[in-house]
C-alpha cells in the first residue's frame, strides 16, 4: 500500500462502503450529543419509528445553556424546556446522559477526553462545530448538524466525501509566553478563517509535539475557525500518557494491543499531502483578535491594523465593518484597549492547564476595580481537581467568581451574557458579532492573556504586569 | 426532505464575505425544540438597522439569497439552514461555502451554488440595482441562469448530491440499505474500543 497520512488511515479505518461516485459511509466510534442540536433529531426518530442503533457508542451531557452559577435553577423556561427534553429522550432511547449537577457533567468535548472517551484512531461526531478538539488524540472529530445527528443515531454512520489533506507544521520552539492559543490564533491569522476550508488538517512540527494534550486540544479546536473539515495530531507518548488509567482507556493485556495499532497510525514519512504550510515557532507571538472573525488577529504589542492595506476589496469592506461594530480605529495600541469584563472557559481553554496558567498570573495579585471576572471550568472534573489544588482560591481572592461547567459566555445561551457595548476579553474560540450576547465585543485571547488583562484593566501580557 | 430541481426566483443580494452562522441565526433562537419557526430570526441582529437589505421591501419575497465568501461559516447549527428555509429562500449562491453549512443545507434540500467571485460580484452588483431580476438554479443541469445579464453558467455538484435533490431523498433510508455492510463493519471493529455503559447499565 502506498504511503498515506494520519488523516488517510484513519479515514480508510472507518469505510464501511465505498462506490464510485458516491461519499464514503464512514462508521461512527463515538456520537456526542448535547441538548441543543439533538431534540428535532430525536422528534425524527420517533416520526419515523425508528431506534438508536448503538446506544453504547453513544453519550449525552447538558452544556451549552446550563446555568454555571452554583445552586441556581434554570431561570429561562425555553431552556428548561430543552434541558428536560435531552433527558426525557435519553431515558426513552436508552442513552447514558450525564445531567447538570452530575460529577461527570461538562462540556461534551471536555469530557470526552478526560473519561478517555476519545481515544486515538478513533472517528468522533458531534452535533457541535468544535468538535474538531478530539482530533487533538490522533481521531477523525467532526460537528455535523442536526439531520446527520438523527442519521447517525438510527445507523452509526455517516454519508461524507473524502477531505483533502493539508500539513499545518510549527517547525521549532515557540517562545516561552507563546501558548497553544496562540499558535492557533498565529495559524488562523496567516491561512484565513476559510484557509483550511475542504481539508483535513493534520498540526505537525517541534512545536506541536512540544505541546500537551491539553494545548493539543485547544489547537485542535479552533481547526473549524480556519474553516477545516476537522485537525488531528499524531498520537505519541504524551497521548498515550494521558489516556492510560482513564475510566474508558483499555486496561492490561487490551491496552498493549491498542497500543500497537495506535503507534502505527502516524503519518508515513514520504506521504504527500494536498497542502502544506510552513510556519517557524519563533516568529509567533501572543495573540490578540481586533476584529469580528478569529482571523482578524494582531500580536499584543501591536496595533489596530489599517483596513486599507488589505489585498482586496471584500476584505476590506469586512475589516473596516468590523472596526465599526468594534468601536476601534486603526492605529489604536492593542494594549491601549480597556476591556469591562474578562472570560476563563470553553471548550477551547476551560480545561485545568488553562485554569493553572491563569491562577500562575494571578497570584497576589487583584483584578482591577469594577471589572467583571469570571472563571467557568470546563468540566465539573476539572472544578474538582483545581479546587483539589487550591486553584479556587487563588481566583476567588482575585475577585473572580468560581463558577459550575457549562458553556456559558463563549456564546451566551445561559445568563451569562455580555451587555451591548460591553468589551470582554475571553478566552473562547469565536469573536462574532454579538456571540456573547447582542452588541457585546469580543477579543480573543489565551487564559495568561485573559489573567492580565483582568489585573491590568486593559489587554496586556503577564509580562506587562511586572513592567 | 423535499424534491428539487429548479428554483427560479428574485434574489436578496448580501454583499459580505465571512458571514457567519450566529448572523445568520442568533444562539438565543437555539434554545427552542421545534423544527420549524425560525425564519423569524434570520439575520436578526443586522435587520435592527433599517437599511439592512432584508429590511429592503424592494426584495421581498426572494428565493435565492447572493452572498460572500465563505458564507455559513462558524457553528453546525442547522437552524440556519432552517431559517433561510422557513424565510423562503430555496438556493444559495456565493463564491464559496462553510464545510458543515452546506452539509446541513443539503440534508433539507436548500441548493448551495458555488460561481467563481467576479460572476457572484456581478450579479450582487446586478441585483442590488435591479431587484426585479430573475436567477435559475438547476439542480438537473447543473448550471445558473441570469437572463437579463445573458448569463448562463455550470456549477459544480457532485452525483450523489445532485440524485438526492432531485429525489428529496432520505438518506437515512438511502444508508439503512446498508445494513448488510454496518453489521459487517461492526464485527470488525476492535474489541477494545470504548462503550458507554447505557442508561440502564
Amino acid at each position: 500500500m502506498s504511503a498515506r497520512t494520519l488523516a488517510e488511515k484513519v479515514w480508510d479505518d472507518h469505510v464501511v462502503r465505498r462506490s464510485p461516485g458516491e461519499p464514503d459511509l464512514l462508521y461512527v466510534d463515538l456520537h456526542l450529543v448535547h441538548e441543543v442540536t439533538s431534540p428535532q433529531a430525536f422528534d425524527g426518530l420517533r416520526l419515523a419509528g425508528r431506534r438508536v442503533r448503538r446506544p453504547d457508542l453513544t453519550l449525552a451531557t447538558a452544556d451549552h445553556n446550563v446555568p454555571t452559577t452554583v445552586g441556581r435553577p434554570i431561570g429561562d423556561p425555553v431552556s428548561a424546556r430543552q434541558i428536560e427534553a435531552l433527558a426525557r429522550n435519553c431515558a426513552e432511547f436508552g442513552i447514558r446522559s450525564y445531567p447538570m449537577g452530575d460529577a461527570r457533567q461538562g462540556i461534551v468535548h471536555v469530557i470526552g477526553p478526560q473519561l478517555g472517551l476519545s481515544q486515538p484512531g478513533m472517528l468522533i461526531v458531534c452535533g457541535d462545530s468544535h468538535t474538531s478538539t478530539h482530533g487533538a488524540l490522533g481521531a477523525i472529530a467532526f460537528g455535523i448538524g442536526t439531520s446527520d445527528v438523527e442519521h447517525v443515531l438510527a445507523t452509526q454512520t455517516i454519508s461524507r466525501e473524502r477531505p483533502r489533506t493539508m500539513a499545518v507544521t510549527i517547525d521549532g520552539q515557540a517562545p516561552a509566553d507563546v501558548s497553544a492559543k496562540d499558535i492557533i490564533l498565529g495559524i488562523i491569522a496567516r491561512i484565513g478563517t476559510g484557509g483550511g476550508a475542504g481539508h483535513l488538517i493534520e498540526y505537525r512540527g517541534d512545536a506541536i509535539r512540544a505541546l500537551s494534550m491539553e494545548g493539543r486540544m485547544t489547537v485542535c479546536n479552533m481547526s473549524i475557525e480556519a474553516g477545516a473539515r476537522a485537525g488531528m495530531i499524531a498520537p505519541d507518548d504524551t497521548t498515550f500518557a494521558y489516556l492510560k488509567g482513564r475510566p474508558h482507556a483499555p486496561a492490561g493485556a487490551e491496552w498493549q494491543r491498542a497500543l500497537d495499532g495506535w503507534r502505527s497510525l502516524a503519518t508515513d514519512p514520504d506521504a504527500p499531502f494536498d497542502r502544506e504550510v510552513r510556519i517557524a515557532a519563533a516568529d509567533l507571538r501572543p495573540y490578540v483578535t481586533w476584529g469580528t472573525n478569529p482571523g482578524q488577529a494582531v500580536a499584543i504589542d501591536g496595533r489596530v491594523p489599517d483596513p486599507n492595506a488589505l489585498a482586496d476589496e471584500a476584505s476590506r469592506a469586512s475589516a473596516w465593518r468590523a472596526l465599526a461594530y468594534m468601536d476601534l480605529r486603526t492605529g489604536t495600541a492593542m494594549r491601549d484597549i480597556a476591556v469591562d469584563t474578562v472570560f476563563l472557559g470553553s471548550c477551547t481553554n476551560g480545561r485545568i492547564e488553562d485554569l493553572r496558567a491563569a491562577a500562575d498570573v494571578l497570584r497576589g495579585r487583584r483584578v482591577r476595580d469594577g471589572l467583571r471576572a469570571l472563571v467557568v471550568p470546563g468540566s465539573m472534573a476539572v472544578r474538582a481537581q483545581a479546587e483539589a489544588e487550591g486553584l479556587d482560591r487563588v481566583f476567588l481572592d482575585a475577585g473572580f467568581e468560581w463558577r459550575s461547567a457549562g458553556c456559558s459566555m463563549c456564546l451566551g445561551m445561559n445568563d451569562d451574557v455580555a451587555r451591548p457595548g460591553e468589551r470582554v476579553a475571553s478566552t473562547s474560540n469565536r469573536n462574532f458579532e454579538g456571540r456573547q450576547g447582542p452588541g457585546a465585543r469580543t477579543h480573543l485571547v489565551s487564559p495568561a492573556v485573559a489573567a492580565a488583562t483582568a489585573v491590568a484593566g486593559h489587554l496586556a501580557s503577564p509580562a506587562d504586569l511586572s513592567r | 426532505m423535499k424534491a428539487v430541481s429548479r428554483v427560479t426566483g428574485h434574489a436578496l443580494p448580501l454583499d459580505r464575505r465571512d458571514v457567519d452562522t450566529d448572523q445568520i441565526i442568533p444562539s438565543d433562537w437555539l434554545k427552542r425544540v421545534e423544527r420549524t419557526g425560525y425564519g423569524a430570526g434570520l439575520f436578526e441582529a443586522w435587520c435592527a438597522d433599517p437599511s439592512f437589505v432584508l429590511n429592503d421591501p424592494r426584495f421581498a419575497g426572494a428565493t435565492v439569497l447572493v452572498a460572500g465568501a465563505n458564507f455559513g461559516c462558524g457553528s453546525s447549527r442547522e437552524h440556519a439552514a432552517w431559517a433561510l428555509e422557513d424565510r423562503g429562500f430555496r438556493a444559495v449562491v456565493a463564491p464559496s461555502f462553510a464545510d458543515i453549512f452546506r452539509s446541513n443545507c443539503l440534508a433539507i434540500g436548500l441548493v448551495t451554488t458555488e460561481l467563481p467571485e467576479v460572476d457572484v460580484a456581478r450579479i450582487l452588483a446586478a441585483v442590488a440595482h435591479d431587484p426585479s431580476i430573475e436567477i435559475t438554479v438547476d439542480v438537473e443541469w447543473r448550471s445558473v441562469a441570469v437572463p437579463a445579464l445573458g448569463y448562463a453558467e455550470p456549477f459544480s455538484l457532485n452525483d450523489a448530491s445532485r440524485a438526492r435533490l432531485l429525489a428529496g431523498q432520505d438518506e437515512i433510508d438511502l444508508s439503512l440499505a446498508h445494513a448488510d455492510a454496518i453489521t459487517s463493519y461492526e464485527s470488525r471493529r476492535p474489541a477494545w474500543l470504548p462503550r458507554v455503559r447505557t442508561a440502564a447499565g
